[in-house]
């Protein structure tokens, strides 16, 4: 009873952070058809982000919520404008330029950084549930995973600038027909989805530490989560990130980590076999 | 003349490889000839992708699984029996296999380019970390542990086939890959002046018109990632020859954008630039290791940008667009191309 309790969390935890580290990504695929190879490691700075600062004495929470989505985001618009937005509608060229940036950013972190790792205590201690103990701060991340996408889906759904980016992915012509910044609205979704990537990482910090090339352990799943949902950003996520993290979890209470890691991307390529669009290319197609 | 078939360039270019490849090892110094024969060794790798991206259109990124399957193989198989004829079968088949297995899943799904980019990104990290982590003894092939982060050192030389007491040298090995360097070269060069490289070209420029022509794009995508999974997997042996080592970094993030930059760098859609930029990326990112400069890392990731936002045609077509009026003007022929 109380292993079945452990591994529900276990699995909860897993889509969890799964849909966390997938989210920032799949917004800027889903709005821009841009894919951010460079994604690992706007995850990479928000984990110093809230790393750097509290060794600096800041408070956490401050360094989590705040200073982190903040310095990811603006990092983001300065990457749309300088790489991004010369190479719009140039698919592999886009991938092939944030590719180096990739590179760059893990050269220049571990150059003026170092390759030691460096972590923060994550906060609450744990609790016991019959033999077994678990930490509070994997509740926390499984809550906070919940307001973020149910924060996502209110500004998508019920705010004016959400509304006019999902016009704008759905038919970028005619939104600037209509008068809309089609520049300015890419712009900010690609800031957002950066800021969104940084708070995912900031979150996962205290657990896992950062290194320069910790952008690496996170990147594979993001990606398969993202194609796997297919055209949808909110619930393809939560599909893919539900199924994946399901399905790599329970592998790995069977055998180990790797192999969960192993049958995440042997059920994702068969997957697309069967529905090369991602989830939300045959189901939930109305969500969003 | 068949359109990318000049036979006397290629002529040319076969004896002056074959020239180098039994000449230099009796010119140069055997450490300068070591250090040649892993640029030889990546050129090999660069012509895969050359040929699976360059030609075919297909944007592989974890072309260096296939590299590192067939290195594996080779070790694994070479430390168990003894002789090398087998292991070099293997290491060309098993990248072979697999790659047939993931392409029916990637192809027959019809998924687009930069999924299927995507996708084999991903199959390199998992296979890196998939590797990486079988570090203890009971991850073993028979004889041989596969020794995860450590990798798998001593491997023996290629032999006379048969013989397994006569083992290749360093020259030897240099001979080897430059021989198969040139063989791939114009193998690749038949291949892609045949009428199936045509359709191949022909399904890159217009997927659709070619369907409607009535060639099956999925089969023929399908083919050209094989035959390209095995000249990645002969780079991979001959790699292996190359160092007596293998481990896990050739399934890693950074070998597999190399060889992506190789591509950019010579240019994509040609053999030799590709060859060419394999070489050159080689050399600089061996001497940043050795000179400290900088980190390998932040100029790679400089030149990937650089070439992707200024240079996107590579280096060898822009030498030869800027070649070309020159060559024109002296011949007298100032009409079309």
């Amino acid at each position: 009873m109380d292993f079945a309790a452990v591994v529900v969390i276990q699995v909860l935890y897993a889509v969890a952070s799964l849909a966390l580290v997938a989210i920032g990504l799949a917004i800027i695929f889903g709005m821009m058809r841009v894919i951010n190879f460079a994604h690992g490691e706007f995850l990479m700075l928000g984990g110093y982000a809230v790393v750097l600062p509290v060794h600096a004495g800041v408070n956490l929470w401050v360094a989590m919520l705040v200073i982190a989505p903040v310095t990811v985001g603006l990092f983001g618009v300065v990457v749309e404008r300088l790489i991004i937005r010369p190479l719009y509608g140039r698919i592999v060229e886009t991938v092939l330029a944030t590719w180096g940036l990739s590179l760059l950013l893990i050269g220049l972190a571990s150059a003026w950084i170092g390759y030691y790792q460096a972590g923060a205590a994550p906060p609450f201690g744990s609790v016991q549930i019959g033999f077994y103990r678990e930490g509070v701060y994997t509740f926390f991340v499984i809550g906070i995973t919940i307001v973020i996408l149910g924060g996502v889906y209110f500004f998508l759904r019920h705010t004016r600038f959400g509304l006019i980016a999902l016009g704008t992915m759905q038919n970028p012509g005619i939104a600037a027909a209509l008068g809309v910044n089609v520049n300015r609205v890419y712009a900010t979704t690609f800031g957002l989805g950066a800021a969104l990537s940084g708070l995912a990482g900031a979150i996962l910090a205290p657990i896992s530490g950062v290194v320069p090339v910790i952008g690496v352990t996170y990147i594979a799943k993001a990606f398969i989560t993202v194609i796997g949902g297919g055209a949808s950003v909110l619930t393809g996520t939560i599909a893919a990130s539900s199924l994946f993290g399901t399905v790599s979890q329970l592998m790995t209470f069977v055998s180990t980590p790797i192999i969960g890691e192993v049958a995440l991307l042997v059920v994702a390529i068969v997957l697309l076999r069967l529905l090369p669009e991602g989830i939300t290319g045959r189901f939930l197609r109305r969500g969003l | 003349m068949r359109p990318g078939w000049n036979a006397a360039g290629l002529i040319a270019a076969g004896i002056g490889g074959l020239a180098l490849a039994f000449g230099l090892p009796h010119l140069v110094e055997v450490f300068v000839l070591v250090e040649l024969t892993s640029y030889v060794v990546v050129a090999i790798l660069a012509l895969s992708l050359a040929l699976v991206w360059g030609y075919a259109g297909i944007l592989s990124f974890g072309q260096s699984v296939f590299f590192g399957i067939g290195g594996y193989a080779y070790a694994l198989g070479v430390l168990n029996t003894g002789e090398s004829t087998l292991p070099v079968v293997l290491g060309m088949v098993l990248p072979m296999i697999f790659a047939a297995v993931l392409g029916y899943f990637m192809f027959y799904a019809r998924v687009s380019d930069i999924y299927l980019g995507v996708i084999t990104l991903c199959v390199s990290l998992i296979a890196y970390n998939l590797v990486n982590s079988m570090s203890g003894t009971e991850y073993r092939i028979g004889a041989a542990p596969i020794g995860g982060h450590n990798g798998i050192p001593g491997v023996p030389p290629i032999n006379v086939p048969g013989d397994a007491a006569r083992a290749l040298g360093f020259e030897d090995v240099f001979t080897l890959s430059m021989i198969v360097l040139v063989l791939v070269y114009l193998g690749l060069r038949a291949l892609l002046a045949s009428r199936f490289g045509r359709v191949v070209v022909s399904i890159r420029e217009n997927e659709l018109r070619a369907e409607l022509l009535g060639y099956d794009a999925r089969l023929c995508k399908l083919i050209v990632f094989v035959i390209g999974a095995g000249i990645a997997g002969i780079a991979g042996v001959l790699f292996v020859n190359w160092g007596s080592f293998i481990g896990p970094s050739v399934f890693s993030i950074m070998f597999s954008a190399q060889i992506i930059i190789w591509i950019m760098v010579g240019g994509l859609g040609t053999l030799a630039g590709a060859a060419a930029g394999a070489g050159l990326i080689q050399w600089l990112t061996t001497w940043l290791g050795v000179s400290m400069v900088a980190d390998p890392n932040i100029v790679l990731g400089v030149i990937f940008i650089v070439l992707v936002v200024l240079v996107p045609k590579g280096l060898q077509p822009m030498l030869l667009e800027r070649l070309a009026p020159l060559a024109r003007r002296r011949n007298g022929n100032s009409g079309a191309p």
